[in-house]
Formats: C-alpha cells, structure tokens, sequence
C-alpha cells in the first residue's frame, strides 16, 4: 500500500516532470556543457576549456555590468516592496467589505495578464520629449526645457520594471495578510498599542513570509531581464541578461552560455538566502 | 474602529495614484492610437480618426500581425490546455508526500525563478545540438510551458490546501471508487480554480516574450512581432495594435471571471 502511493505520486507528476526535464533540466545541462566548448568567428565547438569563464571573469565590463544590474535590483526592490506593502496592507486591514477587497484586489492584478511589451511602450507618450510629463512640468513653470532623462534612461528602466513587477510582490503580501488572524490586532489595541504600534509589532511580523516570496520575484526578474533594460534605456543601460542576448545575438553561444552560468548561479544564491528566512510550502 | 481615520484617506488616496499608475500609460495610448492620420506619438491630438486601427487592417501596411494573432492565439489555447491537465495531475500528486517529492518541488520553483533568457538560451543551443528546427509549436511550446506550468501547481497546491477531505470520504464510504471520486466529486468542486489555471495558462502564454524570443523560429507570435515593430515603426499603428490586444486580454480576462463566478455558483448550490 505504501508502494502503491509513491508510484501513484510518481504517476502523477511524470507529464510534469518530463516538461520540466526537457525544457528545464536538459537546457540547463547543455548550457553548462556549452559553457566549456570552444567557439570560432561563426561556429562553436566541443572543447573542455576554461577560456569563456576566464574572459568573463577577468573582464573588467563584467563587474560594471553586474553591479549596474544589482544597482537596479535594489532600487526597484525598494520601490515595490514599498508600494506593494502600502497597497496590500490597504486592501487588507482598511478595506472592510470582501466583496470590495476582492474586487480592487482584481484590478491590481489585472495588469498582469496583459502584455509587457504594450505597457512599456505605452510609457512612450507620457515620458517623451515632448510627453505629457515634460508639457505639464513646462506648463506649470517647474523647468524650462523639456527634461531629457525621463525616457531612454536609467530613471526609464526603472520606472518600468516598478510598474510592471509591483504585483508580484503585492500578491502574496496580501494572501498573506489576509490570513493573520484578527483577533491578534485586536488584542494588540485592547492592549493599548496605537496604530503604528500594531503595523510594527504584528503585522509586519506576520507579513514577512509575503515579503519574501514577493522580494523572491521581483530579485530574480530584474536581474535575468534583457527586455526592458534594452527597450526603456533605448539601448544605452547594459545588464546582465542584455550582455547575454548580445552575446547570443553574435552567435557566440560559449561566451553566453558561460554568463548564463555564472547570473544562474548569482540568482540561486540570492534566492537561497532569502528562502532561509521562510519556508514557502508553508506558505501556500 | 468603526470610524475611520486619517490613515485610511491617507491610504486610500495612495491606492488611488497607484491605480492610476498601473492604468495611465494604457489610457494614453488608448486614447492616443485615434490619433489622425498626420499626428504623431505624442499629444497634442491632430484630429481624430481610426485610421491607424484602418491601416492594421491592411496587408501590406506592417508585418504579419493576423498571422502572428493567429499563432499567438493557437499556442494560448494548447498552453492552457496543458497547463490545466498537468497542473491538476501535479496537485493530486502532491497532495499526499511520495518519495522525492520535494525534489521535484524545488525543480518547480526552480522554473519559476530562473532567468528567461537561460530557457531560450537553453533550448535554442539543444534544438540546435539536436538538429531540429524551433518552431512556436514544439520548442516554444515547451519554453512557456516552464513558465505557465509553475503557476498552475501553485495555484493546485493552494487549492488543495483548503480542500475539505470529507466530501471525498463520504464518497468513498457510499462505494465510489478512486476514479468515480475524482470525477463526480474532487474535479466540479475544485473547477473555479481550474478556470483560473486555464486564465493563467492562456494570458501568460499570449503575452509570453522572453522565453520565446529565441524559441519560436522563423513565425513570430504577436509579441515577438510588436517587439519587432518597436524599432521599425514611428507611427501610432503601434498604439492601435497595443490597445487592440490589451483591449483581446481585458475580453478574455473577463470571460474566464465570468466562467469562474458562474461555476462557483453551481458548486456553492450543489454543495450545500
């Protein structure tokens, strides 16, 4: 009978694993190997050579590139983590009715179903050079001449990756605050906390297994991005995955394996130390 | 606590600027792609007309965007379907712990969070290797797959999480079998959350971007072919596409909502 239910289990799971294993766990295996092939103008080669890592590391764009990337990171982690907590404690503790949560919680999330693409062009007219942003700063007499960093710029690319990643980290933020229990808020009033008070000591607390998964999203988002980095920088901004796609664009699939490698790994250990602070199958 | 305090305008002006954030820049180039046929991509408006939703219409006016539509559309429906069938086998499994199972856990999360560009990197390289050609159907296929396929255990997981265990007992102790239980009982009380599975699988395949960048051969899906059009095209036809396929997701959008409230109804009413 025990028997019976790991097969069953593994029955179950085998469509799933063989997706996985073969557009997951196989890919990944070949970019390992590749990483160590030689490569000429056009082609490459099998070879076992330690040569792209070596370039890689001794590189000096390397460390600028990373650092640019984690710069990017950061300050988008800052930004949703500061909106997504607002918005979803909001929803959560301000918002009586659930018919009402329910419904605002949907349009926050209904962004997430449509395209990237189209939310980042649509950032086009408003930041323009002669967008809404610049003319109404103009109009209001703030500046003189239309601000030239607002698109195409580092200022741009964040300003995306924070529209387009804030709900994934108020999402679990707000399944997770939905399920601590009133009566811990309450008893925190009864005894005598101001509101702060409780927002201190109770819910963020409670809130930080959200926190987490929320911040695991948004770390591993931005640092593989090679779209909006490319798109909202007009080109100008590098990253890591940006360094890769070129790479891959040059057909030197060594080279960018050999990166792909090396951020792979960056990101594991990232999301390594913030999965030691909570355990998310508990979480669902 | 009743009364409500400065907190809560504080808070819900906040929530106000940040819906508006989030929907703005869709707004403008709603309103921007009825621009006339001589304005540009920024205000002012010069005039009005649907000239540029016109010239989508016109064959030779930008690429293959009905073909790509087509695609795009054609590859949502098989994620969805997959995603929905294997996701469901998925959270069964799970549901009871089987030797290796959290091996097989952290291979999904592992789907979730690695980079998209090491998938179509990935891919792309053993296609190659392979000699086989990629193609949206079987190579992109598959790199949306490790994309969808996470959300949809997850969301399995949490559906089974709170699945009252007593229905399928009081099943059982009537002589159902296995299959019997499953079929009439576990699948109608858990189908509103299959219909959000189906939302997932289908939305995030049809806006999928960078798994599949290097993935889906020589036919582009629709979003490969917007991205392709961003640096070719300097007109607001950009903007009509856009708000032409945001306009298909928010459609769709509503369609699996109204699906999913529809069934819960019918579960709710069977239930009691």
């Amino acid at each position: 009978m025990n028997a019976m239910r790991h097969i069953k289990g593994w029955l179950l799971v085998s469509p799933l694993l063989s997706v996985l294993s073969f557009f997951l766990l196989i890919p990944v295996g070949v970019i390992v190997m590749v990483s160590f092939w030689g490569s000429s103008e056009y082609s490459y080669y099998p070879a076992f050579q330690f040569e792209n890592y070596q370039y890689l590391f001794t590189s000096k764009v390397t460390v600028s590139v990373y650092l640019k990337t984690l710069m990017f990171t950061a300050i988008t982690w800052f930004f949703c983590l500061t909106i997504g907590f607002t918005v979803a404690y909001f929803l959560a503790f301000h918002v009586k009715s659930l018919t009402m949560q329910i419904t605002l919680f949907l349009l926050c999330t209904i962004p997430f179903w449509t395209s990237n693409i189209i939310r980042m062009i649509s950032w086009i007219p408003f930041l323009g050079r002669n967008g809404i942003a610049n003319n109404t700063l103009q109009n209001w007499g703030w500046i003189d001449e239309p601000l030239e960093w607002l698109l195409f710029s580092e200022f741009a690319v964040i300003l995306a990756f924070v529209h387009l990643f804030c709900l994934f980290m108020i999402v679990p933020i707000f399944n997770t605050m939905m399920r601590i229990d009133r009566s811990l808020v309450e008893a925190a009033r009864d005894a005598g906390a101001s509101g702060y008070q409780v927002l201190r000591h109770v819910i963020i607390p409670l809130s930080k297994p959200g926190i987490m998964i929320g911040s695991i999203f948004v770390v591993t988002l931005v640092m593989g991005d090679f779209i909006t980095v490319r798109f909202m920088s007009g080109g100008q901004s590098a990253s890591v995955g940006r360094m890769i796609s070129n790479e891959i664009g040059l057909l030197q699939y060594p080279a960018a394996s050999a990166s792909a490698v090396v951020l792979l790994l960056t990101v594991l250990l990232m999301v390594g130390a913030m999965l030691r602070m909570v355990d998310i199958r508990r979480e669902l | 606590m009743n009364k409500r305090g400065l907190s809560f305008y504080l808070l819900a002006i906040f929530f106000t600027a940040f819906v508006a954030f989030l929907y703005g820049p869709t707004l403008t180039i709603a309103i921007l792609s009825f621009q006339g046929p001589q304005g540009g991509l920024t205000f002012p408006m010069n005039g009005t007309s649907v000239h540029w939703f016109h010239n989508l219409f016109e064959q030779q006016a930008v690429g293959d965007i009905w073909g790509s539509f087509r695609r795009s559309m054609s590859l949502g429906l098989i994620v969805m379907v997959v995603t929905v069938v294997v996701s469901v086998m998925g959270g069964l499994a799970f549901r009871h712990r089987f030797k290796g199972s959290s091996v097989v856990f952290y291979i999904v999360i592992t789907s979730l969070i690695i980079p998209s560009i090491l998938i179509s990197l990935g891919v792309g390289i053993l296609f190659n290797l392979l000699d086989w050609d990629v193609h949206w159907s079987t190579s992109g296929l598959g790199s949306q797959l490790t994309w969808t396929l996470p959300f949809g255990l997850l969301i399995m997981f949490a559906v089974f999480n709170r699945f009252d265990a007593a229905y399928e007992e009081a099943a059982r102790d009537l002589g159902a079998t296995n299959w019997q239980t499953l079929r009439h009982v576990v699948l109608p009380i858990i189908a509103p959350s299959l219909i959000g599975v189906a939302l997932f699988g289908f939305t995030l395949s049809y806006d999928e971007f960078a798994r599949t960048l290097l993935t889906a051969g020589s036919y582009n899906t629709l979003p490969l072919e917007i991205y392709g059009m961003t640096t070719s095209v300097t007109t607001p036809v950009l903007y009509a596409l856009g708000t032409l396929t945001t306009c298909f997701s928010f459609v769709m959008i509503a369609l699996f909502l109204l699906l999913a409230k529809l069934s819960q109804r019918k579960v709710s009413k069977s239930t009691q």
